[in-house]
């Protein structure tokens, strides 16, 4: 077979000498995955297995009367039921939003909402019964949409929820004085732009398998990206001690986020088990994944920025409203990622953010890759376009002048790594042509530009804890093989491969000899999950940390053996041996003979704590990651003005990696990025629609099929062309950043950027389709989008001095205060709010 | 319920074998529940997602259109059945080092898809390799790696010796850097079919 010609560029700093890092070696799983041997979760089978199903609710909102299984018990081969108050306690992902239940106690919240579970021998006969359980609903008045929840306080989505009425969270911050930063502007721009929800659509449909093991002990298998969180939930619900519940996680078919959270059905079969004293499976329906959602959520924002005449910015004013769904899910956390973000690209000395989410009868929104901050990146990036063409200054150009550096604290205290951005903008521009064709090319062609940036893993576990948020464990013994276990999740992304080779780099060995055991919660250390792009930095760090320890004990029994110091070991091509002579050595395997002679079993451990972020101010907690990944894209689009009809023709994008730890891997979350992009940016919706009144009005998906729920195919995909920057970031292993997740980020503002670029006009809002366009170019502003932003009272504002005023990282509760420290002094004469907005609403154009 | 069992000989993967089933169940069902043969997946059991993909009589079938109980006499293919010994083939081989499958759990119905555009038209063209998987979602690798995975496979199928491009395995190059052209060390995992 043929050898791969290995041309790779040179990069233009030194990377460390590697053999299996940084090179394209096939994945750890890969012939699994192409033989159909992978186990999912829904190919388990299990002696005695029995199928359950849920039937949920076909009402949005309503309190439940009554439940009457009598018809439902006839059908032949049904074992047993569950309702909801046999689990009354509450649970959901964040500690602050306890607001589920495995199945629904009083009310229904949406339609699909599950109430009662239904167990039989075969999934024909569960679907059966779960059709003829009748429930009997006392309707509550459906809160729909945004505008919907605000304006309706009763009745509530959630009775006992902390906000007031529908609305869920609210919060406001305010860091430096950006009243004063509109004032010096030249040029504040005020937009308003809306991003539409979308789902996850994981080509594998949640399935989860549960085993009885003892009378009160669990096992669970499941396709999720969070056993441990999993874990948790279910000793809650169950009330059974940790140590008695084991949730392994099988390989999913697919994440980005829409199997993070703990889900009813997990804990419903759990229970099921229980009761029955035998296994039970339930995998979900197509129908029932678009109605567990948890994706994108829909965001309404507007965003008020201030520039100086040569592109400087001075200030941002972000607002954003989210439409959140039934349920909080990772929703409070959402809503602060709308606003964390938008910081740590450009320098941004004063920065506002209010953010609200609302309850609405609909399925929950939760994380989807990029979580909370695609949507103000789109209104960003579509602004400083604007902006570039106000000021007469190339879009590119613009971006470079105003980069945050590599350590700077930004105003919102976030603390960043490395920043290869410049280098990234400069790849696609001399990629795409920019310079030359830029502004240049006939009406209907078109190209656009944006920048993105991206958490390198959660700097805050979701629930306050000072351990580790990874755990790595080695075994090594006399067979030279090395046995890894770790609690990450592999759900397509190659977390199992960063793991086995970081392990297998740093001991000098193959592949071949690493085993791995994963994604356990009672076999392996404690893995947070696969969520907020966490896994390559953590999950790496804490590998390398137990390998060196391994190496470090190897190398001792080695130099007694070679009489060699163990400074002079090299673990390389399966040897341990002496630099100075290469001929003196041991295998591998000989060395760990000689280890375990010596110390007996031999294990190590490694773990990783992310370091404490800068910021102590109330909500500081979403934003800090140890590093933050860096990517430029530009997009080619061609439209055809006279139909509104548009397809990009070329992506270019450019990625900061820190060092790509295997290039394929990389590349494939890059071009999956720009992919999912794309299915956001052009068709992608979670829309819903009323039932006609002949058929209850009942609010439902409006399309939950994958006929329907448009996503991009084989033929939709323009080219691709991917540059992977690399500058080794020594937070990460082996210099390594994230890539899950950044890359979606500039894509969708790049196609927008482009399409003004090709026909003169601005679609603020995805997914862009071809009547907006054409509604645009009809418009006389020449643009389409949304106007208006909803009065929302967002609370009290809290005010956070930055770090340019010489802030320690607090709030200020009191205006006074407030006044009274570095926030006046350093901006020279304090104006009073009402003067500043005066002068700004001059200045204000548009 | 539908009621009514029915008992066929199917030949799966050139196995002959006697199954009794539900009358009313799909192949895709038949194939996972009572044969065993998990390899096949289901997205959408609906027919739109493709991952459920088989071979019959050399064609792709959506096993989860497809009556079992219309299969007698068939000749049925699955992903278990792709390789003829612990050998990966060509294209197998391909997906596991582009970057072809990541969640892999549309992969089974992809190979076989591919497989029967290999069979029909042994050079087919990046346009025809799209519009021959046109059926079939992916929504992890955005779907090049897929194309150029199928495309070495086919040529090394037609007998030629083709390297993986390099821009597949590295990237672009970046702009304004040179590049070394050089034959690294041997990777045992690297192109080679196992």
């Amino acid at each position: 077979m043929a050898e791969p010609v290995r041309k790779q560029p040179r990069s233009p700093v030194p990377v460390r000498e590697t053999s299996i890092i940084g090179k394209p070696f096939r994945r750890v799983d890969g012939r699994p995955k192409v033989t159909g041997t992978t186990r999912f979760a829904d190919d388990l089978d299990i002696p005695r297995l029995c199928f359950m199903k849920l039937s949920r609710s076909t009402v949005p909102h309503a309190r439940i009367r009554s439940i009457d299984l009598t018809r439902a018990r006839e059908i032949p081969g049904v074992l047993g039921f569950l309702t909801g108050d046999q689990m009354p306690e509450t649970f959901g992902i964040l500690p602050v939003s306890q607001d589920e239940h495995a199945l629904c106690l009083d009310k229904v919240r949406m339609v699909g909402d599950p109430v009662v579970a239904v167990a039989a021998l075969s999934e024909d006969a569960a679907h059966e019964a779960a059709l003829l359980v009748e429930i009997d609903y006392e309707p509550l008045a459906t809160i729909s949409s945004l505008e919907d929840a605000l304006a309706t306080p009763e009745p509530r989505v959630h009775e006992d929820a902390r906000g007031e009425g529908n609305v869920h969270k609210a919060v406001s911050m305010e860091f430096g004085d950006l009243d004063q930063a509109h004032a010096e502007a030249d040029l504040v721009l005020k937009d308003t732009f809306f991003y539409q929800g979308n789902t996850h659509l994981p080509m594998e449909q949640h399935s989860a398998v549960a085993v009885p093991e003892d009378e009160d002990r669990i096992t669970l298998y499941s396709s999720t990206q969070t056993p441990h969180y999993v874990h948790r939930a279910l000793t809650r619900v169950l009330g059974l001690p940790a140590s008695r519940i084991r949730v392994v996680a099988t390989p999913n078919g697919g994440g980005f986020g829409g199997k993070s959270d703990p889900f009813n059905h997990e804990i419903v079969a759990a229970k099921m088990a229980l009761q029955l004293g035998r296994p039970v499976k339930i995998t979900l329906t197509r129908e029932e994944v678009f109605y567990c959602h948890r994706g994108r959520h829909p965001v309404l924002m507007t965003l008020e920025t201030g520039f100086k005449k040569d592109g400087t910015l001075t200030g941002q004013h972000l607002k954003s409203a989210l439409d959140g769904g039934a349920y909080g899910s990772y929703g409070i956390a959402s809503t602060y990622y709308t606003g964390a973000l938008q910081t740590v690209t450009y320098k941004l000395p004063a920065y506002r953010f209010d953010g609200v989410r609302v309850f609405t009868n609909k399925p929950p929104c939760g994380p989807k890759r990029g979580h909370g901050t695609p949507q103000p990146r789109f209104g960003w990036e579509i602004q400083l376009d604007k902006a570039a063409h106000r000021l007469g200054i190339d879009p590119a150009e613009l971006r470079l002048r105003n980069l945050e550096t590599e350590g700077a604290v930004t105003a919102n205290w976030l603390k960043l790594g490395t920043i290869e951005l410049q280098r990234c903008i400069e790849a696609v521009v001399e990629g795409s042509g920019w310079r030359e064709r830029y502004g240049k090319m006939p009406e209907g062609r078109g190209l656009g530009i944006a920048c993105g940036s991206y958490l390198c893993g959660a700097g805050l576990p979701i629930y306050w804890n000072h351990m580790p948020q990874s755990g790595v464990q080695l075994l090594l013994d006399r067979s030279g093989g090395v046995a890894v276990f770790c609690g990450e999740t592999e759900i397509g992304q190659g977390s199992d491969s960063v793991l086995a080779a970081i392990v297998a780099e740093v001991l000098g060995i193959e592949l071949a000899d690493i085993r791995l055991c994963v994604a356990d919660t009672d076999l392996t250390p404690v893995d947070l999950g696969s969520y907020s792009s966490r896994v390559t930095l953590m999950v790496g760090n804490a590998a390398v940390e137990a390998a060196e320890r391994a190496k470090d004990l190897l190398a001792k029994a080695a130099a007694d053996e070679l009489e060699v110091p163990t400074e002079r070991l090299v673990f390389a091509s399966g040897r341990v041996f002496d630099a100075a002579d290469p001929d003196r050595g041991l295998s591998f395997q000989e060395t760990c003979i000689a280890a375990e002679a010596r110390f007996g079993t031999l294990g190590t451990v490694g773990s990783y704590t992310p370091p404490r972020s800068p910021g102590r101010y109330r909500g500081a907690g979403v934003g800090p990651s140890p590093t933050y990944s860096y990517t430029a894209s530009v997009v080619e689009v061609e439209v055809d003005s006279d139909t509104g009809i548009y397809r990009p023709l070329h992506v270019w994008i450019a990625h900061d990696i820190g060092r790509s730890l295997n290039p394929v891997l990389v590349l494939g979350q890059v071009e999956g990025s720009v992919y999912m992009a794309l299915g956001e940016a052009m068709m992608e919706e979670q829309e819903f629609r009323r039932l006609p009144p002949r058929r209850s009005r009942a609010l439902v998906h409006k399309m939950p099929s994958m006929l329907e729920y448009k996503s991009p195919t084989f033929c939709d995909m323009p080219p691709v062309t991917t540059y992977l920057i690399e500058q080794e970031d020594p937070r990460g292993p082996f210099g390594a950043k994230e890539v899950g997740q950044g890359p979606l980020l500039p894509v969708l503002p790049a196609l927008a950027n482009g399409i003004f670029d090709a026909v003169g006009v601005r679609v603020d809002q995805v997914p862009i389709q071809p009547f907006m366009i054409l509604s645009a170019l009809a418009a006389k502003h020449r643009r389409f989008g949304p106007d208006s932003f909803p009065d929302v009272n967002f609370g009290e504002t809290l005010a956070v001095p930055t770090p340019m005023q010489g802030g320690d990282g607090k709030a200020i509760d009191d205006l006074q205060a407030r006044r009274r420290s570095g926030m006046a002094s350093t901006t020279g004469t304090m104006t009073t709010r009402d003067e500043a907005l005066s002068q700004h609403k001059k200045l204000t154009t548009d | 319920m539908a009621g009514g069992i029915t008992t066929l000989d199917l030949r799966i993967n050139g196995e002959q074998r006697v199954v009794a089933f539900p009358t009313h169940h799909t192949l895709l069902e038949v194939l996972r529940e009572e044969c065993g043969l998990t390899g096949t997946k289901h997205g959408c059991e609906l027919g739109e997602c493709g991952a459920c993909a088989v071979l019959v009589d050399g064609r792709p079938v959506l096993s989860c259109l497809a009556l079992a109980a219309e299969m007698k006499g068939r000749d049925i293919e699955t992903i278990e059945g792709l390789q003829e010994s612990n050998e990966l083939v060509p294209l197998q081989a391909a997906f596991a080092d582009l970057g072809a499958a990541q969640c892999g759990y549309c992969t089974p119905g992809i190979l076989m898809t591919a497989k029967a555009l290999l069979d029909q038209k042994p050079d087919p063209s990046r346009k025809e390799i799209s519009e021959g998987l046109a059926g079939n979602l992916c929504r992890c690798t955005g779907y090049h790696k897929i194309v150029e995975a199928v495309e070495w496979a086919a040529a090394v199928e037609r007998g030629e010796n083709r390297e993986y491009d390099a821009e597949t395995l590295w990237g672009a190059t970046e702009p304004g850097l040179e590049t070394s052209l050089e034959t690294g060390p041997e990777t045992p995992t690297d192109g080679s079919t196992d």
